[in-house]
């Protein structure tokens, strides 16, 4: 019997349907899980991807690429395979992929995560029998504290740097983390900048119905008292210098370990993470039922590992989705991969 | 303990002085005296021992956590650290504290209780404090359930701390450091008590440091004028005698008199009020040679000073300048004049002569000094100094009175078989950027390593590198990947010794790498042998008799 799923040079295949799912490499018709520049690759013929992900990922593409929005729970079907997309919790518009086909389902996670975010729509716990889950940090050192803590220290950062007359620059990627950043943080504060890497998303987010605070743009005179949002590969860009003195945080799962906390270039570290923690990862590959489990990017061997000992039937499988130990996908929109954080002064030295 | 735990991360990212100054004084102003005394004997150095075996810990925290012990090192990889991989890898705590509990109260009540518990005890006790603790605090308690909670500042920055604090002198605040004492409030109380019955009796003078000589040594004008002699590598000091007391001060600011008490001899015979200049070195007596820079780091990093320590790395001062005779600050004479004091105090030595005189190198021309300034490698110096002989002993200012002739760096040429993602500030974890380096056992032979190196090279060539890294790998081992060797680099270092710990028998101190050869196949890079032959080589450090010392 065909597979439902396999795995190619292109990425993830599925040969009764024909189509593929995040490819690297142009085909013909491509699943498209979110619109980071690891999923979300220009250059094939026809995209198919979640209604509320539509317009970002029109952003993101050439203007001429052929988008279909499909909206969340909706089905379509490809040559009898019969295709919907459910929320996946890790940026607005990202779905998990759900494949039937001859009573096999598979589920193709994309990047998720299971703690709430305002920006986006919750993750769907959802059944099968082969699930593909991302692994980025599936170490049981990745544990997420609940994020009300985490914009609480981000808040207190913010006036503490007020109190000591510095701007608080915090780099976060342009797609996603930013966004969700600026709903959780308290916007009475005071003035928020945001790159132009980040400014196009937020007012996608906007357009969407997504509520975001007023930001200003970085020509705007009130600088001293600020938060300045901005990817981290425009840190050691001339742009930055208009804020200083400042100081620096950087928000992501990385944070979690001390001496990627501890670089010259980042006074701060805040592990908020848009992927599933490692207790989020176990528990929904174990609620999903699935017998089959492929893992991709990041602890994936390891994850594997641990889930044979718990009798599931687990691999790790070799993807180009950025893990932490790969530098591809850096794109010029601004959104880096997670380990890029360009080098800078500390704050007040020149 | 979240208290303590927030000035450790200060310290430890902390780049300058002034922001260590400024969180320990701050720290110190909130804390309470039994927390004050217990941090600052933290931060010189004197941590408790170890409670539980590294061994244990792993295990116990892999059992707390639920997960296989395999998992466990894989986390370890990951993180780098025990302490942390543990914080991290636990549930997380049972309730969340408001209180900040005080450091002092986890050492007395929970720490030095445990330590005398059976083991069965111990672990329900460990397992109960992991549960009450947040990561941070969770971190510091295991540097200091397996002894290592070491803190990244200087004797000076402790005491500059104080200072601010109390206006005391950090001379004074340095002396009431030494010695027996106990983390108690009442030493922290005696510690910044005013009123001192010391007085200035351990002041050092302010080092006179040189210029290094980059012109043509002609440029110094007649060599009539100068006096020369070898530049050692050690550690520059000043030992004082004054009041029936010897102390020794480093020039980083640092009392280490306790290093070295071969010294305490020397007040038989040194006039009271003096304060020499001179450089503390490892010395072989049997070959009357210096030994590697890196032997007397030992004597300044063990804890304790045994007496096989001693013995192994005997020390000796070699004497430079005399700066205060007969209670007399005489750094107003001339140079020579100073020396030949200096010379005529140090002829009363006896016994084991801990103190030798700086000699005085001859030469008539330029061309003379040019040739023992190639001799340097042998005599196992890093070049010369030069003084002008009638120069005083000065402090910043104009420094051309005296300058270093340095001799230029060792080169070889190595070919890459390894890296691994920097450990150096600032570079991305996930860049390959710190390289292992090999030369070949013999021509045609096969590779081994004698040098690790993660400076010296632009970002674009780091970045080149890494690319070849990831596309050229053949094995990996954790972080660390092994790749063909192909890349040749030229690396270049001030020293090198014999080594029997190190498989290929020699230890290279800190190589910069200066550039990539991409002009040179692998076979082209250098040979063990050619290492071996450098004249610059210290012999292996073999347990050395120092027959008269009294070490006592």
């Amino acid at each position: 019997m065909q597979p439902i799923l396999q795995r190619t040079d292109k990425g993830f295949y599925c040969p009764p349907g024909d189509f593929y799912i995040d490819p690297y490499k142009p085909v013909d018709r491509a699943i498209i899980t979110h619109a980071h520049a690891d999923h979300a690759r220009s250059g094939h013929r026809h995209y198919l991807t979640a209604a509320d992900g539509f317009a970002l990922l029109k952003h993101r593409m050439l203007a001429s690429a052929q988008i279909t929005p499909l909206p969340y729970a909706q089905s379509t079907n490809y040559h009898g395979v019969r295709i919907s997309l459910h929320p996946a919790g890790h940026v607005l518009g990202s779905a998990q992929v759900r494949i039937e086909h001859k009573g096999q389902i598979a589920v193709i996670t994309g990047d998720y995560k299971v703690e709430p975010d305002q920006t986006c729509a919750p993750f769907e716990p959802l059944n099968c029998h082969l699930i593909v889950s991302e692994s980025t940090f599936a170490l049981p050192i990745y544990q997420w504290q609940p994020q009300s803590i985490l914009f609480d220290q981000i808040n207190r950062w913010w006036a503490t740097n007020q109190d000591q007359g510095l701007a608080s620059v915090l780099m976060a990627y342009s797609l996603g983390k930013a966004q969700r950043l600026l709903a959780g943080i308290d916007p009475t504060i005071g003035p928020i900048y945001c790159h132009s890497a980040i400014e196009p998303i937020n007012q996608i987010y906007r357009d969407s119905g997504i509520d975001l605070p007023q930001t200003l743009r970085a020509t705007d005179p009130q600088r001293a008292r600020s938060l300045v949002l901005a990817p981290p590969s425009a840190l050691a860009s001339p742009w930055m210098s208009r804020f200083r003195p400042f100081s620096t945080a950087f928000a992501s799962g990385w944070m979690a370990v001390r001496s990627k906390r501890n670089r010259p270039s980042v006074d701060t570290g805040f592990v908020l993470s848009d992927h599933a923690d490692w207790n989020g990862l176990i528990s929904s590959i174990k609620a999903s039922g699935a017998q089959e489990v492929w893992l991709t990017h990041g602890y994936s061997t390891a994850l594997a590992r641990y889930l044979r000992e718990i009798g599931l039937d687990a691999k790790s499988v070799d993807t180009r989705f950025r893990d932490e130990s790969s530098s591809a996908g850096h794109d010029p929109a601004g959104n880096p991969p997670d380990s890029i954080i360009p080098e800078l002064k500390p704050a007040g030295e020149q | 303990m979240i208290h303590f735990a927030r000035l450790y991360d200060t310290l430890d990212t902390s780049a300058s002085t002034t922001a260590s100054v400024d969180a320990l004084v701050d720290y110190f102003q909130k804390a309470s005296q039994s927390d004050s005394a217990w941090t600052i004997a933290f931060l010189i150095g004197r941590t408790p021992r170890q409670v539980i075996s590294s061994r244990l810990l792993r295990e116990w925290a892999a059992e707390e956590a639920a997960i296989p012990i395999w998992l466990f090192e894989e986390s370890y990889q990951a993180v780098g650290d025990l302490a942390e991989t543990v914080a991290l890898l636990l549930p997380p705590p049972e309730s969340r504290n408001l209180v900040d509990r005080p450091l002092s109260g986890w050492l007395e009540n929970h720490l030095q209780v445990m330590a005398k518990m059976p083991e069965d005890q111990k672990k329900q006790a460990l397992m109960q404090a992991w549960r009450s603790m947040t990561v941070a605090e969770r971190f510091i308690w295991n540097k200091l359930l397996t002894g290592e909670l070491r803190m990244k500042v200087s004797q000076k920055i402790v005491t500059q701390a104080l200072n601010r604090l109390t206006g005391l002198d950090p001379s004074i605040l340095a002396h009431r450091l030494l010695g027996e004492w106990v983390p108690t409030p009442f030493f922290f109380e005696r510690l910044t008590h005013l009123e001192s019955r010391e007085t200035d009796l351990k002041q050092v003078y302010p080092f006179h440091s040189a210029d290094i000589l980059e012109d043509p040594v002609e440029t110094l004008a007649s060599p009539s004028n100068w006096s020369a002699e070898w530049k050692w590598d050690g550690i520059r000091s000043q030992l004082i005698h004054r009041n029936h007391q010897i102390h020794l001060w480093s020039n980083g600011d640092e009392l280490i008199t306790e290093r070295f008490p071969e010294f305490q001899a020397v007040s038989e015979f040194l006039p009271e009020g003096t304060v020499i200049d001179g450089e503390i070195l490892p010395w072989d007596f049997k070959s009357d040679q210096p030994m590697a820079f890196a032997e007397l780091q030992k004597r300044i990093e063990r804890k304790t000073i045994t007496k096989k320590l001693l013995a192994e790395i005997p020390v000796l001062i070699m004497a430079y300048d005399l700066l205060e005779f007969q209670d007399i600050d005489i750094r107003h004479l001339p140079l020579i004049d100073r020396r030949a004091k200096l010379d005529s105090i140090l002829q009363y030595q006896k016994g084991s002569r801990p103190i030798r005189f700086s000699q005085r190198l001859n030469f008539n021309s330029w061309a003379d000094l040019g040739s023992l300034q190639s001799a340097c490698r042998s005599q196992m110096a890093q070049g010369l100094m030069l003084k002008q002989i009638h120069s005083p002993y000065q402090v910043g200012g104009i420094r051309k009175a005296w300058r270093k002739w340095k001799v230029p760096p060792m080169t070889i040429d190595c070919v890459m078989t390894m890296a691994q993602p920097g450990s150096i500030g600032g570079q991305q974890a996930t860049v390959y950027s710190d390289y292992t380096l090999a030369v070949w056992d013999k021509p045609g032979g096969s590779l081994v390593t004698v040098a690790k190196a993660c400076t010296g090279l632009t970002d674009a060539e780091i970045k080149k590198i890494d690319a070849f890294v990831k596309k050229n790998t053949t094995e990996r081992f954790g972080p660390v990947r092994a790749v063909k060797p192909v890349i040749v680099m030229r690396i270049e270092f001030d020293s090198i010794q014999h080594s029997p710990r190190h498989k290929s028998g020699i230890a290279i101190r800190s190589p910069r790498i200066i550039r990539i050869c991409d002009d040179k196949s692998p076979e082209q890079a250098g040979t063990l042998s050619l290492l071996q032959q450098l004249p610059g080589i210290h012999s292996q450090n073999t347990i050395l008799h120092q027959n008269q010392t009294s070490i006592d």
